[in-house]
Protein backbone atom coordinates (compact mmCIF):
# COMPACT_ATOMS: atom_id res chain seq x y z
CA UNK A 1 0.00 0.00 0.00
CA UNK A 2 1.96 3.15 -1.36
CA UNK A 3 -0.16 5.53 0.94
CA UNK A 4 -1.69 6.02 4.62
CA UNK A 5 -4.53 6.15 6.14
CA UNK A 6 -3.28 7.93 8.82
CA UNK A 7 -5.58 11.70 9.72
CA UNK A 8 -4.16 13.80 11.85
CA UNK A 9 -5.63 17.03 13.31
CA UNK A 10 -4.31 19.71 15.89
CA UNK A 11 -5.84 20.91 19.28
CA UNK A 12 -4.26 24.08 20.54
CA UNK A 13 -5.51 23.21 24.60
CA UNK A 14 -3.24 26.65 25.74
CA UNK A 15 -0.70 28.63 24.15
CA UNK A 16 2.17 26.89 25.41
CA UNK A 17 0.29 23.10 24.59
CA UNK A 18 -0.78 21.17 21.47
CA UNK A 19 -2.29 17.82 21.16
CA UNK A 20 -1.76 16.07 17.92
CA UNK A 21 -4.83 13.68 17.40
CA UNK A 22 -4.24 10.58 15.43
CA UNK A 23 -6.35 8.31 13.39
CA UNK A 24 -5.73 5.23 10.92
CA UNK A 25 -2.43 3.84 10.41
CA UNK A 26 1.20 4.94 10.83
CA UNK A 27 3.68 3.64 8.30
CA UNK A 28 6.12 5.06 6.26
CA UNK A 29 4.12 6.76 3.94
CA UNK A 30 2.39 9.12 7.12
CA UNK A 31 5.73 11.08 7.08
CA UNK A 32 4.10 14.22 5.36
CA UNK A 33 0.91 13.76 7.76
CA UNK A 34 2.90 13.94 10.58
CA UNK A 35 5.10 16.49 9.84
CA UNK A 36 2.47 19.19 8.36
CA UNK A 37 0.21 18.24 11.96
CA UNK A 38 3.56 18.87 13.74
CA UNK A 39 4.09 22.45 12.06
CA UNK A 40 1.07 23.36 12.50
CA UNK A 41 1.10 22.64 16.11
CA UNK A 42 3.72 24.53 16.36
CA UNK A 43 2.83 27.15 14.44
CA UNK A 44 1.34 28.97 17.74
CA UNK A 45 4.58 28.64 19.47
CA UNK A 46 3.64 25.64 21.44
CA UNK A 47 6.66 24.29 23.88
CA UNK A 48 4.49 20.91 24.47
CA UNK A 49 3.53 18.62 21.52
CA UNK A 50 1.59 15.81 22.70
CA UNK A 51 0.62 13.14 20.81
CA UNK A 52 -3.07 10.97 21.02
CA UNK A 53 -2.76 7.77 20.16
CA UNK A 54 -5.71 6.57 21.45
CA UNK A 55 -7.72 6.56 17.88
CA UNK A 56 -4.41 4.42 16.24
CA UNK A 57 -5.22 1.97 13.96
CA UNK A 58 -1.53 0.62 13.57
CA UNK A 59 1.89 1.22 13.47
CA UNK A 60 4.71 -0.46 11.50
CA UNK A 61 8.63 -0.02 12.50
CA UNK A 62 8.52 2.62 9.97
CA UNK A 63 6.06 4.73 11.62
CA UNK A 64 8.42 4.02 15.00
CA UNK A 65 11.15 5.86 12.43
CA UNK A 66 8.67 8.46 11.66
CA UNK A 67 8.70 9.38 15.29
CA UNK A 68 12.10 9.38 16.28
CA UNK A 69 12.35 11.85 13.33
CA UNK A 70 9.91 13.95 14.84
CA UNK A 71 11.34 13.65 18.55
CA UNK A 72 14.58 14.92 16.84
CA UNK A 73 12.96 17.96 15.56
CA UNK A 74 11.00 18.63 18.66
CA UNK A 75 14.52 18.57 20.77
CA UNK A 76 15.71 20.84 17.72
CA UNK A 77 13.58 23.72 18.95
CA UNK A 78 13.64 22.97 22.29
CA UNK A 79 9.96 21.82 22.44
CA UNK A 80 9.26 18.61 24.61
CA UNK A 81 7.17 15.86 23.33
CA UNK A 82 4.23 13.57 25.17
CA UNK A 83 2.51 10.74 24.51
CA UNK A 84 -1.19 9.15 25.33
CA UNK A 85 -3.36 6.71 24.37
CA UNK A 86 -1.23 3.75 23.84
CA UNK A 87 -2.70 0.44 23.83
CA UNK A 88 -0.43 -1.94 26.24
CA UNK A 89 0.72 -3.33 22.52
CA UNK A 90 2.33 -0.31 21.57
CA UNK A 91 3.20 1.08 25.30
CA UNK A 92 5.47 -2.31 24.86
CA UNK A 93 6.73 -1.18 21.39
CA UNK A 94 7.88 2.00 22.74
CA UNK A 95 9.91 0.02 25.56
CA UNK A 96 11.17 -2.12 23.46
CA UNK A 97 12.79 0.49 20.50
CA UNK A 98 13.59 2.68 23.85
CA UNK A 99 11.71 5.28 22.97
CA UNK A 100 9.68 5.84 25.96
CA UNK A 101 13.18 6.82 27.36
CA UNK A 102 12.96 10.17 25.37
CA UNK A 103 8.83 10.58 25.15
CA UNK A 104 7.01 10.70 28.36
CA UNK A 105 4.14 8.64 28.15
CA UNK A 106 1.00 9.41 29.77
CA UNK A 107 -2.12 7.17 30.51
CA UNK A 108 -4.58 9.69 29.34
CA UNK A 109 -4.84 13.20 28.20
CA UNK A 110 -5.76 14.34 31.30
CA UNK A 111 -2.61 12.87 33.31
CA UNK A 112 -0.29 14.15 30.15
CA UNK A 113 -1.31 17.70 30.93
CA UNK A 114 -1.39 17.64 34.40
CA UNK A 115 2.03 16.76 34.19
CA UNK A 116 2.67 19.42 31.80
CA UNK A 117 1.31 21.67 34.53
CA UNK A 118 3.34 20.62 37.12
CA UNK B 1 -11.94 11.46 26.03
CA UNK B 2 -12.27 8.22 27.76
CA UNK B 3 -10.34 7.50 30.58
CA UNK B 4 -8.03 4.55 29.48
CA UNK B 5 -6.61 3.66 26.28
CA UNK B 6 -9.04 1.61 24.43
CA UNK B 7 -6.85 -1.92 22.39
CA UNK B 8 -8.79 -1.20 18.97
CA UNK B 9 -6.10 -3.86 17.81
CA UNK B 10 -5.52 -5.98 20.52
CA UNK B 11 -6.45 -9.34 17.96
CA UNK B 12 -4.71 -8.03 14.69
CA UNK B 13 -2.47 -10.47 13.55
CA UNK B 14 -0.29 -7.88 12.74
CA UNK B 15 0.75 -7.18 16.03
CA UNK B 16 2.27 -10.42 15.70
CA UNK B 17 4.87 -8.73 13.50
CA UNK B 18 6.54 -7.08 16.43
CA UNK B 19 9.37 -8.48 18.21
CA UNK B 20 8.06 -9.43 21.51
CA UNK B 21 9.01 -7.53 24.46
CA UNK B 22 12.68 -7.93 26.05
CA UNK B 23 14.95 -5.51 27.71
CA UNK B 24 17.98 -7.40 26.53
CA UNK B 25 19.23 -9.74 23.39
CA UNK B 26 18.86 -13.16 23.68
CA UNK B 27 20.60 -15.60 21.70
CA UNK B 28 19.76 -18.76 21.10
CA UNK B 29 20.53 -21.75 18.15
CA UNK B 30 22.99 -19.83 16.85
CA UNK B 31 25.24 -21.27 14.39
CA UNK B 32 28.04 -23.40 15.43
CA UNK B 33 30.74 -21.48 12.99
CA UNK B 34 29.56 -18.32 15.06
CA UNK B 35 31.67 -16.56 17.42
CA UNK B 36 28.82 -15.35 19.11
CA UNK B 37 29.94 -12.45 20.95
CA UNK B 38 28.76 -9.24 22.04
CA UNK B 39 25.13 -9.80 21.46
CA UNK B 40 23.52 -12.29 24.15
CA UNK B 41 22.30 -10.05 27.19
CA UNK B 42 23.12 -6.68 25.32
CA UNK B 43 20.70 -4.38 25.61
CA UNK B 44 18.63 -3.17 21.74
CA UNK B 45 19.00 0.97 21.28
CA UNK B 46 17.15 3.08 19.15
CA UNK B 47 18.80 5.99 17.24
CA UNK B 48 18.13 8.03 20.89
CA UNK B 49 21.18 5.95 22.63
CA UNK B 50 24.00 6.73 19.90
CA UNK B 51 26.86 9.52 20.21
CA UNK B 52 27.60 10.41 16.29
CA UNK B 53 25.25 12.25 14.04
CA UNK B 54 22.24 10.45 12.97
CA UNK B 55 22.04 9.77 9.24
CA UNK B 56 18.89 7.90 7.21
CA UNK B 57 20.61 6.45 4.19
CA UNK B 58 17.82 4.83 1.29
CA UNK B 59 18.97 2.39 -0.85
CA UNK B 60 16.55 1.22 -3.63
CA UNK B 61 16.86 -0.81 -6.20
CA UNK B 62 14.14 -1.04 -9.92
CA UNK B 63 13.49 -4.71 -10.30
CA UNK B 64 12.03 -3.64 -14.03
CA UNK B 65 10.43 -6.35 -15.23
CA UNK B 66 10.50 -9.18 -12.74
CA UNK B 67 7.17 -11.02 -12.32
CA UNK B 68 6.73 -11.44 -8.42
CA UNK B 69 4.61 -9.68 -5.91
CA UNK B 70 6.75 -7.36 -3.46
CA UNK B 71 5.76 -10.31 -0.89
CA UNK B 72 7.16 -12.76 -3.03
CA UNK B 73 10.62 -11.07 -3.14
CA UNK B 74 10.94 -10.22 0.47
CA UNK B 75 9.86 -14.08 1.12
CA UNK B 76 13.29 -14.71 -1.25
CA UNK B 77 15.11 -12.20 0.59
CA UNK B 78 14.78 -13.45 3.88
CA UNK B 79 14.66 -17.23 3.02
CA UNK B 80 18.78 -16.19 1.75
CA UNK B 81 19.41 -13.13 3.65
CA UNK B 82 22.88 -14.35 4.38
CA UNK B 83 24.14 -15.28 0.07
CA UNK B 84 23.36 -11.66 -0.74
CA UNK B 85 25.84 -9.82 2.12
CA UNK B 86 29.65 -9.44 0.57
CA UNK B 87 32.35 -11.40 2.33
CA UNK B 88 33.44 -9.13 4.68
CA UNK B 89 30.09 -8.55 6.44
CA UNK B 90 28.50 -11.96 7.20
CA UNK B 91 25.01 -12.37 8.69
CA UNK B 92 24.20 -15.55 10.26
CA UNK B 93 20.34 -15.86 11.37
CA UNK B 94 19.69 -18.05 14.53
CA UNK B 95 18.16 -21.57 13.66
CA UNK B 96 14.98 -20.10 13.78
CA UNK B 97 15.25 -17.67 10.76
CA UNK B 98 13.98 -14.18 10.24
CA UNK B 99 11.54 -13.64 12.70
CA UNK B 100 10.37 -10.79 14.65
CA UNK B 101 12.29 -11.36 17.96
CA UNK B 102 15.42 -13.20 16.56
CA UNK B 103 18.35 -12.41 16.04
CA UNK B 104 20.83 -12.24 13.05
CA UNK B 105 24.20 -12.96 14.28
CA UNK B 106 27.41 -10.67 12.15
CA UNK B 107 31.06 -11.17 11.61
CA UNK B 108 32.55 -8.55 9.74
CA UNK B 109 35.66 -6.99 8.76
CA UNK B 110 36.42 -3.33 8.72
CA UNK B 111 39.76 -1.57 6.86
CA UNK B 112 42.19 0.39 9.40
CA UNK B 113 41.78 3.10 6.59
CA UNK B 114 40.14 4.23 3.70
CA UNK B 115 41.56 1.83 0.88
CA UNK B 116 43.06 -0.36 2.63
CA UNK B 117 42.04 -4.22 2.91
CA UNK B 118 39.04 -5.33 5.60
CA UNK B 119 41.46 -7.01 8.02
CA UNK B 120 39.81 -5.49 11.76
CA UNK B 121 37.21 -8.10 13.40
CA UNK B 122 33.75 -7.23 14.81
CA UNK B 123 31.62 -9.80 15.96
CA UNK B 124 28.35 -8.57 16.95
CA UNK B 125 24.49 -9.08 16.15
CA UNK B 126 21.29 -7.78 15.52
CA UNK B 127 17.51 -8.30 16.43
CA UNK B 128 14.50 -8.51 14.41
CA UNK B 129 12.08 -5.56 15.55
CA UNK B 130 9.38 -6.21 13.05
CA UNK B 131 8.57 -8.77 10.23
CA UNK B 132 5.97 -8.82 8.10
CA UNK B 133 5.39 -9.90 4.26
CA UNK B 134 7.19 -6.79 3.00
CA UNK B 135 9.47 -5.75 5.54
CA UNK B 136 11.78 -6.46 8.13
CA UNK B 137 13.35 -4.06 10.46
CA UNK B 138 16.55 -5.06 12.66
CA UNK B 139 17.70 -3.10 15.88
CA UNK B 140 21.12 -3.02 16.91
CA UNK B 141 22.77 -4.12 20.42
CA UNK B 142 25.27 -1.67 22.62
CA UNK B 143 28.26 -1.75 21.12
CA UNK B 144 27.50 -2.51 17.67
CA UNK B 145 28.91 0.30 15.19
CA UNK B 146 25.90 1.67 14.69
CA UNK B 147 22.83 2.66 16.80
CA UNK B 148 19.02 2.15 15.22
CA UNK B 149 17.54 0.30 12.87
CA UNK B 150 17.89 -1.15 9.52
CA UNK B 151 14.52 -1.37 7.95
CA UNK B 152 14.23 -3.59 4.43
CA UNK B 153 11.33 -3.75 2.37
CA UNK B 154 9.52 -4.50 -0.79
CA UNK B 155 6.75 -2.26 -2.25
CA UNK B 156 5.65 -1.19 -5.58
CA UNK B 157 6.43 2.21 -7.37
CA UNK B 158 4.99 3.26 -10.50
CA UNK B 159 4.14 -0.11 -11.58
CA UNK B 160 7.49 -1.66 -10.65
CA UNK B 161 8.44 -4.10 -7.43
CA UNK B 162 11.35 -2.10 -6.33
CA UNK B 163 13.67 -3.36 -2.89
CA UNK B 164 14.63 -1.20 -0.31
CA UNK B 165 17.20 -0.74 2.65
CA UNK B 166 16.77 2.03 4.61
CA UNK B 167 19.18 2.68 7.80
CA UNK B 168 17.99 5.21 10.70
CA UNK B 169 21.74 4.97 12.65
CA UNK B 170 23.87 6.87 14.33
CA UNK B 171 27.79 5.74 15.23
CA UNK B 172 27.53 4.39 18.39
CA UNK B 173 30.69 5.64 20.32
CA UNK B 174 33.29 8.46 19.78
CA UNK B 175 35.50 5.42 18.37
CA UNK B 176 33.23 4.24 15.64
CA UNK B 177 32.77 8.39 14.95
CA UNK B 178 35.98 8.75 13.92
CA UNK B 179 36.08 5.29 11.87
CA UNK B 180 32.99 6.53 10.50
CA UNK B 181 34.01 10.26 9.42
CA UNK B 182 37.45 9.65 8.53
CA UNK B 183 38.39 6.29 8.19
CA UNK B 184 36.26 5.23 5.91
CA UNK B 185 33.64 2.94 7.70
CA UNK B 186 30.64 5.11 6.31
CA UNK B 187 31.26 4.31 3.03
CA UNK B 188 32.05 0.59 3.30
CA UNK B 189 28.91 0.21 5.19
CA UNK B 190 26.85 1.93 2.40
CA UNK B 191 28.73 -0.36 -0.01
CA UNK B 192 26.96 -3.06 2.10
CA UNK B 193 24.33 -2.40 0.79
CA UNK B 194 24.41 -1.37 -2.25
CA UNK B 195 25.92 -4.96 -2.37
CA UNK B 196 22.90 -6.67 -0.97
CA UNK B 197 20.23 -5.10 -2.90
CA UNK B 198 22.61 -5.18 -6.55
CA UNK B 199 23.26 -9.08 -5.39
CA UNK B 200 19.42 -9.83 -4.96
CA UNK B 201 18.24 -7.94 -8.23
CA UNK B 202 21.04 -10.49 -9.66
CA UNK B 203 19.71 -13.43 -8.05
CA UNK B 204 16.17 -12.06 -9.45
CA UNK B 205 17.90 -11.94 -12.95
CA UNK B 206 17.43 -8.16 -13.01
CA UNK B 207 20.43 -5.69 -13.76
CA UNK B 208 19.60 -3.55 -11.04
CA UNK B 209 21.16 -0.04 -10.78
CA UNK B 210 20.76 1.38 -6.50
CA UNK B 211 19.82 4.49 -6.05
CA UNK B 212 21.14 5.90 -2.97
CA UNK B 213 19.94 9.18 -0.83
CA UNK B 214 21.00 10.85 2.20
CA UNK B 215 19.80 12.90 5.07
CA UNK B 216 21.18 14.39 7.62
CA UNK B 217 18.46 14.35 10.46
CA UNK B 218 20.64 15.40 13.13
CA UNK B 219 23.95 16.99 13.01
CA UNK B 220 24.59 17.21 16.98
CA UNK B 221 27.08 14.54 18.55
CA UNK B 222 25.12 13.30 22.11
CA UNK B 223 28.48 13.29 24.15
CA UNK B 224 26.50 11.49 26.51
CA UNK B 225 26.87 8.73 25.03
CA UNK B 226 30.19 8.94 24.81
CA UNK B 227 30.78 6.41 27.42
CA UNK B 228 29.25 3.28 24.86
CA UNK B 229 32.96 2.78 23.72
CA UNK B 230 32.61 0.50 26.92
CA UNK B 231 31.08 -2.16 25.39
CA UNK B 232 32.58 -1.49 21.98
CA UNK B 233 31.98 -4.54 19.86
CA UNK B 234 35.25 -3.91 17.91
CA UNK B 235 37.50 -3.56 20.43
CA UNK B 236 36.12 -6.62 22.78
CA UNK B 237 36.26 -9.07 19.64
CA UNK B 238 40.01 -8.10 18.80
CA UNK B 239 40.85 -8.69 22.88
CA UNK B 240 38.27 -12.03 22.44
CA UNK B 241 41.11 -13.14 19.50
CA UNK B 242 44.10 -12.35 21.15
CA UNK B 243 42.80 -13.99 24.22
CA UNK B 244 42.33 -17.75 21.80
CA UNK B 245 46.02 -19.14 22.63
CA UNK B 246 45.13 -18.61 26.36
CA UNK B 247 42.13 -20.18 26.44
CA UNK B 248 43.17 -23.23 23.99
CA UNK B 249 46.24 -23.59 26.71
CA UNK B 250 43.54 -23.48 29.54
CA UNK B 251 41.68 -26.37 27.39
CA UNK B 252 44.90 -28.56 26.80
CA UNK B 253 45.18 -28.18 30.54
CA UNK B 254 41.78 -29.38 32.05
CA UNK B 255 41.98 -31.99 29.20
CA UNK B 256 45.64 -33.04 30.30
CA UNK B 257 44.04 -33.72 33.99
CA UNK B 258 41.39 -35.28 33.30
Amino acid sequence: MNQTTATMSVRNVSPATSIIDIQGEINAYAENVIMDAYTQASSSGARNIVLNFEKLGYMNSSGIGLLVTLLIRVNRQKQRLLAFGLSEHYQQIFELTRLSEAISIYKNEAEALKAIAA
Amino acid sequence: MSESPPTPNANDPRQAAWAPPTSTMKVSGAPSQAMNLNVDGRKPVSPMQGFGQLWQKTFKVRLSGLQMTPAEVMRYWKENFPIFMPADSRFMPTLSGIKPGEILLIEAKVPAFPGTPSFLPVATGVMVLYADDVTVTVMTPEGHPESGWNTFSVFEEDGCVVAQAQSLCRPTDPLYDIFNRFLGSSSQQDGVWVHVLTSLADHLGIKGQVAVSKTLVDSKVQWKAAKNIWKNAGIRTVFYLMGAPLRWARNLGRWQSQ
